[in-house]
């Protein structure tokens, strides 16, 4: 009898290219969880933790258009986002801004923040259980191939990398060319010295929070597409996005994009060349080697 | 101030021992269930559990309620959320157990949470008929905890099953000998997995593909490119529901359209057809139903009537079929003598959705689906145990 042949570790004929391809378009999900959290807690200081069940909202938003009406996810975006806005406004209005007001510290209102948006996250859970259910979110979106120099990929994927390019230029051109988004970075800084300047730092920092609820809402619709999510699922892609905003630097829109793209590749290359059963090892792995080595993040300051 | 409130509240409290009182005319007996809500398994307790919680209570107070002490009882429900976590679910038995001393307790969702749950249940006595547990060593299970009843099966008679019909194929020369395997990296799909390397190896088929995902992998495709480079005769994935979507859907785009494809738990469920359509014709899962017998149907319909959701194909009508066992033995023995039922349960075999049931003298009941396949849009047993109903395997017609 011949011996079994041996099992395959790694991609028979898997291009790099094609590895590189797959990678980013992760990222692009990635980028699309986390950027939201970033506007949420390096501008606004807010570490929302109920970030996750936002995006799960969004999430449901195009589930329940797309079954119930055959609207396109790509269209019930733009319905999705100014609610998003307004809902997480208000939010910040009345539960946090009293938060920011007797925070004699930074540190102080970390940890306020935390514990309220905690308590946010399951009062945001219990909510969707009650109006939608408990059962998956599962419908069948743009889900064809496309082919890129040879291989295939997910049209689905493809379009929300393309949603998760044009918001991360979006964003970060408002953010270096507008005075708004001056004002955001300035606050992202020093909120102190800001508001010496004259930017009205609660209006500005409630702008951040709402934009970021904004992205994380609308980065569910697009997500909702190939991700199968349940009114409990939130807490996965908070823990994600907060990862990414660590590594890449609190307050810097360019080291979340960046952290999350190299997290893609990161995790593409070790499921390619080594083992899918490791990516989330490897992931781990390059935080830990974050913190260690660079523990303000990739792009951020030193405190 | 303060007395004022609290005046109030002995009004209130008053009030509401009066129509306790009132109430006490009409008898009722007090079920408590508790499962996931919240936390990882709450998606599939929303499908299989909780319908059937409501619909099994619906539908005894439909009939007038249960015949206990010679008169009839209507059932009262009492929901906890054990968050998907097991100290939660002990926690909840025991407040049922004491505070709101339940007549009737329901197992919980899931293997490893009716595992944490079966000491409790032990210790006040419960009857505890599980319907979502699989496992594998019922007699260890049962000598330690004697009230405990299994249903659902084991790991190895469903990767027996999985290997039988894919055995079948080949000998149909349907398909070749190459077997791509994947599995989700957590407790379920590792010991699926391990079981089924040497029942595959053993029966002669070749596993050309080999590999293990995180569970919540939020990209699958690496996983799938890698599989249909291996160019299989048959795709097998232990997966749970998020990623049995994920990967199924990644194979549509990929191309990997093997004569077998087979996927673990969610196949079987409604929201798989309603996303996939008539895409997944004969696609193979685990689990399954005689989806053409009568008894399945009107459940069926009453469960789509009821809860406004429609059943999966596998493990919902063995949840329904727990509870009827357990509403025919307490019918039977006349009493909420919980010894006495569970005397009963062991001694009898019942009439349910599932077909007959028959604890073996291990409380395990020895005959259950393991691998059904999508076929003219439902989801038919085609390997059991030794069910009634099974129809023959097809091959997967490319698409």
């Amino acid at each position: 009898m011949l011996p079994p042949d041996p099992i395959p570790t790694e991609r028979a004929d898997g291009t790099t290219m094609d590895i590189i391809i797959t990678g980013l378009v992760l990222g692009g999900t990635y980028a699309l969880i986390a950027m939201g959290l970033n506007l949420q807690y390096g501008m606004a200081r807010i570490m929302n933790l109920a970030n996750g069940e936002i995006l799960v909202v969004g999430a449901f938003a195009a589930f329940w258009f797309y079954t119930a009406a055959q609207v396109s996810p790509l269209l019930t975006m733009f319905l999705v986002a100014p609610l998003a806005f307004v809902l997480n406004w208000l939010v910040y209005r009345i539960m946090l801004l009293p938060l920011v007001r007797r925070a004699k510290s930074a540190g102080q209102l970390e940890v306020d923040s935390i514990l309220v948006t905690f308590g946010l996250s399951f009062v945001a859970v219990g909510l969707m259980l009650a109006l939608f259910g408990g059962d998956y979110f599962s419908y069948s979106y743009l889900a064809r191939p496309v082919r890129i120099a040879g291989e295939t990929y997910g049209l689905n994927r493809m379009v929300a990398f393309a949603g998760a390019v044009v918001i991360g230029a979006v964003l970060y051109l408002w953010l270096e060319r507008s005075r708004a988004g001056r004002a955001i970075r300035a606050i992202a800084v020093d909120p102190k010295s800001a508001r010496l300047v004259g930017i009205n730092v609660p209006k500005m920092s409630a702008l951040a929070f709402a934009l970021g609820g904004t992205i994380t809402a609308v980065g569910g619709a697009l997500i909702s597409t190939y991700l199968t999510l349940d009114a409990s699922s939130g807490v996965i892609f908070t823990l994600k996005a907060l990862v990414i905003v660590i590594m890449g630097g609190v307050g810097d829109l360019r080291g979340t994009i960046v952290a999350a793209l190299l997290l893609g590749l990161l995790e593409t290359f070790v499921a390619a060349y080594i083992d899918p059963g490791l990516t989330l090892a490897a992931a781990y792995l390059l935080f830990v080697l974050i913190l260690l080595f660079r523990p303000q993040g990739l792009f951020g300051r030193k405190a | 101030m303060k007395r004022r409130t609290f005046g109030a509240i002995s009004a209130a409290a008053m009030l509401m021992a009066t129509t306790a009182l009132a109430d006490g005319h009409a008898q009722t007996l007090t079920v408590g269930a508790v499962a996931p809500k919240t936390g990882p398994l709450a998606g599939g307790a929303a499908v299989t559990y909780w319908p059937n919680v409501r619909l099994w209570v619906e539908d005894v107070n439909a009939r007038g309620g249960l015949m206990v002490d010679g008169a009839p009882h209507m059932l009262e429900l009492i929901e906890y959320d054990d968050q998907t976590n097991p100290g939660e679910t002990i926690k909840a038995v025991q407040r049922l157990a004491t505070q709101d001393e339940a007549d009737i307790i329901l197992p919980p969702y899931s293997t490893g949470l009716n595992l944490a749950a079966a000491p409790i249940f032990n210790r006040f006595g419960y009857p505890m008929i599980t319907s979502s547990a699989t496992v594998d060593d019922p007699e260890q299970l049962v000598a330690q905890f004697p009230n405990v009843f299994i249903t659902l099966g084991g790991a190895s008679p469903i990767v027996d099953g999985a290997v039988e019909v894919l055995s079948n194929l080949r000998e149909r020369g349907d398909i070749g000998n190459r077997v791509a395997m994947v599995n989700v990296a957590d407790a379920f799909g590792i010991e699926l997995a391990e079981n089924a390397r040497p029942a595959f190896e053993a029966a002669g088929f070749e596993i050309v593909y080999d590999t293990s995902y995180p569970l919540g992998t939020q990209d699958l495709s690496t996983v799938i490119k890698g599989a249909a480079d291996s160019n299989p005769d048959a795709f097998v994935a232990w997966s749970y529901p998020p990623d049995t979507f994920g990967l199924t859907e990644q194979a549509q785009i990929e191309g990997l359209n093997p004569p077998a494809f087979f996927t673990a738990v969610a196949t079987a469920f409604p929201a798989y057809q309603a996303r996939f359509g008539d895409s997944i014709e004969g696609v193979l899962g685990i689990g399954g139903v005689y989806a053409d017998g009568e008894a399945f149907k009107e459940y069926a319909a009453r469960h789509l009537e009821v809860t406004e959701a429609a059943p999966d194909y596998w493990a919902s009508p063995v949840v329904y079929s727990t509870f009827q066992v357990l509403e025919q033995s307490i019918e039977a023995v006349g009493t909420m003598d919980n010894a006495a039922i569970i005397q009963h349960i062991k001694d009898n075999s019942f009439e349910t959705v599932i077909g007959t049931l028959d604890f073996d003298e291990n409380n395990n009941n020895a005959s259950f689906w393991t691998v059904g396949q999508w076929q003219d849009g439902a989801f038919k047993g085609v390997a059991s145990t030794g069910r009634e109903g099974a129809v023959d395997v097809r091959v997967r017609g490319s698409n």
